[in-house]
């Protein structure tokens, strides 16, 4: 709603610049209109500083009752539009109320942010930070401009970090043993494992690894969950004869990954999982799902 | 569902290839303008052709072949990639982000080369990936055309002894580890193809496999060309993994066909240093595997090997080559119980071709395989196919042909054993092919023990076998064999006297028994063989002939009377007659007038009682008034008896112008040259005198038949006769009995009923040119010719 008052001629430029704009990371971020667009990263605990610079269109003044910079971490359900959760809002007044002639630039400077939710675009629901520039004005209603940027929170490598090893099977028809080196991946991991056939009395045809993303968003009976596969990796081609052992070796870089979001503001869950498919001549499916936690590792620079 | 095979093959495969070539378009688009990403993309979509299920082996090696082609422009980009500054390390992971298992380890293995060669990383370690990567490819067909792949880009690229990509002190481990995984993965494979699919199409699988079985081989091959690979790693680890592989894997096609390529691969000299462990193998194949062709061709191998040089020969010894595949083929055959007798004597056969050349003085060895031989054929009767026949007869000329003399065979005691379970027909075959070797290398069979096992081997053609009444035989056939054991019998020799004369004894003793259709070919060369013998015995110096000797011509003439005797059950009176008056001409040089009187008396009889032909008789009564003719020997009360009887033979012949020429022919009889003691002119005269009378009254006859004078022939042929004696001087014959008989014939020639003869017309004519002749010499003659007129 905000975006379409800015479809009427505004009354004047906002323009917000960070101040380390130049050097600081940029990443892509998807828009609501679909398209990418480029926006800088930031992590908890940082100083968010920069410069508000409001420019009144063509000599013309602008009446204000005072101009506010709000930083907003907001929760948006899809299903639920308009509503916005802020949890965190904070707010600079930049000037008491009164007029500008001309170009004004104000600084503005939120220290050490407590920004615990990463950036997050879900198919139910959304997580996004942003600076909020607020031109109250009386009658004419107010003028905002809104910057948007992603919070990404690194962490440490788990210190405990278990392989996942499992044997399933069905009664006298198949059983088979997996291993994935690791539960806990970081985005850029690779997935290192083999699967070893126990018994086989099916005619296989193929085994894929999928990386699926389960949304769970709501809470009691409105609880909706999405499920999403954002890989599907063969790892196997042909029917397999017991005594086999296929190897693993999954790179995750190349996927739009996210680490394990676990009841972001009671709110919502991402959660990911490893599925092992194994289809049959008659493409019957046979899989076992399990659970590998993601997480975001410190870049090294 | 049922899919109409072949044509709908080749439409998939133009599909594939369409689609394949669509991609690589692409791809070649993407490495013109050095675009990674885009090269990656259209690879793997080109390289998803081969995902396909419904080609077979050569279909779908064809669409392999063209993907290869491309692979290889792919990578020769990868390459020029890492020198522009692409990490390959990076590309080796990038490539690895492919979703579909098959194009994605294609192209590992491509980037694989190129790392290798980029040397950033031992070339074992990358190896060791490739080969465990390619796990994922579970289906046989697909998995070995990409594990071919791997082979193919990575056998340049072993960290070989001396290569660029060598390694630590374990290099060579590593390389040839590489490649028994390969290998061992890819029998693996092509052995799971046989249990795929339905029952019924077993045969057309079989087929597809044996059409693939050069990719799983070519990993044996690679191991082969490995030049670390020394006797030591051979032994301890590529050996003992492949047979491990081979024996464990269960499937007769892969069993037989991998047996064979570590046989052919490998240096001979590693097939003998390990041939314990390469041969302990067999009894743990399938017992469908035909382990006799494979074993066979390693022993052929190994002969060969042995052939090559005299300095290989020790190792053989030294690893006690023959005790262990004799020792093998004993346990193959014993563990495999329901072998074919085809399939042990095919083995016997080799490890006896495998002896000749190895241990040519070790005729212990021979005999031993022969014996073996026997032992498993016992019981089993006759062989009744006749390619273990066939084989039987390999085994059994091989000696023959290596040793080129009979003497060595004949010394086998097993031998003939193994010539037992010949059935009659490959018996005879086989004497046939002794025989030859006989003839070939012109062995002397020089005592009558030799002869005795000879025969014993040959006897199949010698006399009837049991069993073998119903004579199919070929006359032509036949007469072929006997004629080759007539040639045989000739050969026989020996310098001494008294051992001829047993080989002769021992010769006569089987060719009696070989029946009435075999003596008229056998009989002959015997009598004529001891009738040499008798020739040597007459040369001989007459100190030198002892008492109490056997061979005396007089005692061989007892035998031959004997032999020749024994014709009569055939019979042939003919044949019979003439052999009784060679030994009767044999026996007079001898001067042994009984015996020579014996033999007349044997051949009149024969006269009288068995030849019946006229046409025969003819022929038989010119012989006999030849060979009396030339007797010395006789007495005359002997001489008058034979002669007279030779006499009334003559005149008793049915046709008149054989009786003429006969009676004619006595004349002779009565004047021999040489012999004072016959110059009868009286008779010489009688003799012609009634051959004219016949002459005339065949003349006489004829016209009362054909109304028409027969021919003058007789008449001119008489008067040679006159001439003959006339020039002898016998005073009988007088010019004046010339003239008349001159006149007679020509009367006859002039006369109403002559019938026109050119023939004979030329003979007179050349009669009175010799008269001519003979007036114009001149001196005696011509003074006795000039009375003549003509």
């Amino acid at each position: 709603m905000n975006y379409i008052l800015g479809a009427f001629k505004p009354a004047c430029h906002i323009s917000i610049t960070f101040s380390d704009g130049k050097s600081r990371k940029q990443v892509p971020l998807k828009k609501e209109n679909g398209q990418t667009a480029m926006v800088p990263l930031f992590q908890s605990q940082e100083n968010i500083s920069g410069k508000i610079s409001i420019e009144p269109v063509s000599g013309k003044k602008v009446e204000h009752n005072g101009i506010k910079v709000e930083l907003l971490g907001q929760i948006e359900m899809y299903f639920d539009r308009n509503n916005f959760y802020d949890f965190t809002s904070l707010v600079r007044e930049l000037d008491v109320p009164g007029e500008i002639y001309e170009r004004k630039t104000y600084p503005f400077e939120f220290s050490t942010v407590e920004m615990p939710y990463e950036t997050y675009n879900g198919v139910n629901v959304r997580l996004r930070y942003i600076l909020k520039v607020t031109i109250s004005r009386g009658y004419a209603g107010s003028i905002v401009e809104y910057q948007d940027f992603v919070v990404r929170n690194y962490g440490p490598p788990p210190s405990i970090n278990n392989s996942i090893k499992m044997e399933v099977g069905i009664e006298d028809c198949l059983h088979i043993e997996f291993e994935y080196n690791k539960s806990k991946y970081d985005l850029k991991d690779v997935i290192i494992g083999k699967i070893y056939f126990l018994l086989v009395r099916i005619k296989i045809k193929n085994m894929d690894l999928e990386i699926r993303r389960r949304e769970s968003t709501g809470s009691g009976a409105n609880t909706h969950v999405e499920t999403e596969t954002l890989a599907k990796f063969e790892l196997m081609d042909g029917a397999p004869v017991r005594g086999e052992s296929i190897p693993i070796r999954l790179f995750l870089s190349p996927y739009e990954l996210t680490p394990t979001y676990r009841n972001i503001n009671n709110k919502f869950s991402v959660k990911y999982y490893l599925n092992l498919v194994l289809v049959d001549e008659e493409d019957r499916r046979y899989f076992k799902q399990q659970e590998i936690t993601m997480f975001r590792l410190g870049e090294t620079s | 569902m049922h899919h109409n095979g072949v044509e709908d093959e080749e439409k998939w495969l133009a599909a594939g290839i369409t689609g394949l070539q669509q991609n690589a378009f692409y791809m070649h688009r993407a490495l013109d303008s050095s675009n990674l990403k885009d090269a990656l993309k259209y690879s793997a979509q080109m390289l998803s052709e081969l995902r396909t299920s419904r080609l077979s082996p050569q279909k779908y090696y064809e669409l392999y072949m063209r993907a290869f082609d491309e692979l290889r422009k792919l990578e020769i980009f990868f390459k020029e990639e890492t020198k522009r500054g692409c990490s390959i390390v990076e590309l080796y992971e990038l490539v690895q982000h492919a979703g579909n298992i098959l194009p994605r380890l294609y192209l590992l293995c491509t980037v694989g080369s190129v790392y290798i060669k980029s040397k950033e990383a031992p070339a074992k370690d990358i190896l060791k990936d490739l080969v465990e990567m390619c796990r994922g490819i579970q289906h046989p067909l697909r998995g070995l055309f990409l594990r071919s792949y791997l082979s193919q880009v990575s056998r340049d690229k072993l960290p070989d002894l001396g290569s660029e990509y060598e390694g630590d002190a374990e290099t060579v481990s590593d390389a040839v580890e590489f490649v028994l995984q390969n290998f061992t993965e890819m029998n693996k494979l092509w052995v799971r193809m046989q249990h795929q699919g339905p029952a019924r199409e077993k045969e057309k699988r079989e087929k597809e496999r044996s059409e693939l079985r050069d990719l799983v081989g070519k990993n044996l091959h690679v191991l082969s060309q490995i030049e670390g690979v020394d006797l030591d790693m051979y032994r301890e680890t590529v050996l003992t993994r492949v047979l491990e592989q081979v024996v464990n894997c269960k499937d007769e096609i892969a069993q037989c066909y991998l047996m064979d390529c570590i046989i052919q691969v490998f240096p001979d000299e590693y097939h003998l240093q390990t041939l314990e462990t390469l041969l302990g193998a067999f009894p743990q194949l399938q017992p469908s595997v035909d382990i006799k062709t494979v074993l066979s061709r390693l022993m052929d191998r190994l002969s060969n090997y042995a052939a090559s040089s005299a300095e290989v020969l020790p190792e053989f010894f030294q690893v006690e080559a023959f005790a262990k595949l004799s020792n093998a083929i004993g346990k193959v055959i014993e563990a495999q119980d329901d072998m074919p007798v085809i399939g042990v004597v095919t083995l016997y056969s080799s490890l006896l071709t495998f002896t000749l050349q190895v241990h040519p003085d070790r005729l212990d060895f021979v005999d031993q395989i022969l014996g073996a031989c026997v032992t498993k054929l016992s019981g089993k009767g006759k062989l009744e196919d006749s390619k273990s026949r066939k084989q039987v007869v390999a085994l059994l000329s091989a000696p023959l042909q290596k040793y080129n003399d009979i003497d060595i065979a004949l010394k086998l005691s097993n031998y003939p054993h193994v010539m037992e379970y010949l059935d009659n027909g490959t018996k005879k075959e086989m004497a046939s092919v002794i025989i030859q070797s006989i003839m070939k290398n012109k062995t002397l069979i020089s005592n009558s023990e030799k002869v005795e096992a000879l025969f014993e081997l040959i006897k199949g053609l010698i006399k009837d076998l049991e069993g073998n009444l119903q004579s199919e035989l070929d006359e032509e056939d036949f007469h072929e064999e006997q004629n080759s054991v007539a040639r045989l019998i000739q050969m026989l020799h020996n310098d001494d006297p008294e051992e001829m004369l047993k080989i002769i004894c021992t010769v006569k003793k089987h060719i009696l028994a070989g029946g009435p259709k075999r003596l008229p070919f056998t009989v002959p060369p015997l009598i004529f063989n001891a009738l040499k013998l008798i020739r040597r015995l007459q040369n001989r110096d007459e100190n030198v002939a002892e008492e109490d000797t056997a061979a005396t011509p007089k005692k061989i003439f007892q035998i031959l009377n004997q032999i020749i005797e024994a014709l009569s059950s055939v019979p042939v009176p003919e044949v019979a007659m003439r052999l009784y008056l060679q030994c009767a001409e044999a026996a007079d040089d001898s001067d042994l007038e009984p015996v020579a009187y014996e033999f007349f008396t044997q051949a009149y009889l024969l006269y009288e009682e068995e030849i019946s032909d006229s046409k025969a008789q003819v022929t038989a009564i010119h012989l006999i008034i030849g060979t009396l003719q030339r007797m010395h020997v006789f007495g005359v009360e002997n001489r008058d008896t034979l002669t007279h009887k030779a006499t009334g033979y003559s005149a008793k012949l049915l046709k008149k112008p054989d009786q003429c020429r006969a009676v004619y022919a006595c004349s002779h009889l009565f004047w021999v040259d040489d012999q004072d003691s016959i110059k009868d002119g009286e008779r010489v005269l009688l003799c012609l005198k009634r051959a004219l009378r016949i002459a005339n009254a065949a003349q006489q006859m004829a016209n009362a038949t054909r109304g028409s004078g027969g021919s003058v022939a007789l008449f001119i042929e008489i008067l040679n006769k006159y001439l003959y004696f006339f020039e002898k001087g016998v005073t009988q014959i007088t010019v004046a009995s010339v003239q008349s008989l001159i006149e007679l014939i020509t009367n006859e020639m002039q006369g109403e009923n002559a019938t026109p003869d050119p023939t004979a017309d030329a003979f007179f004519a050349s009669t009175l040119r010799f008269i001519q002749f003979q007036k114009d010499k001149g001196g005696a003659v011509g003074e006795k010719y000039e009375a003549i007129k003509v």
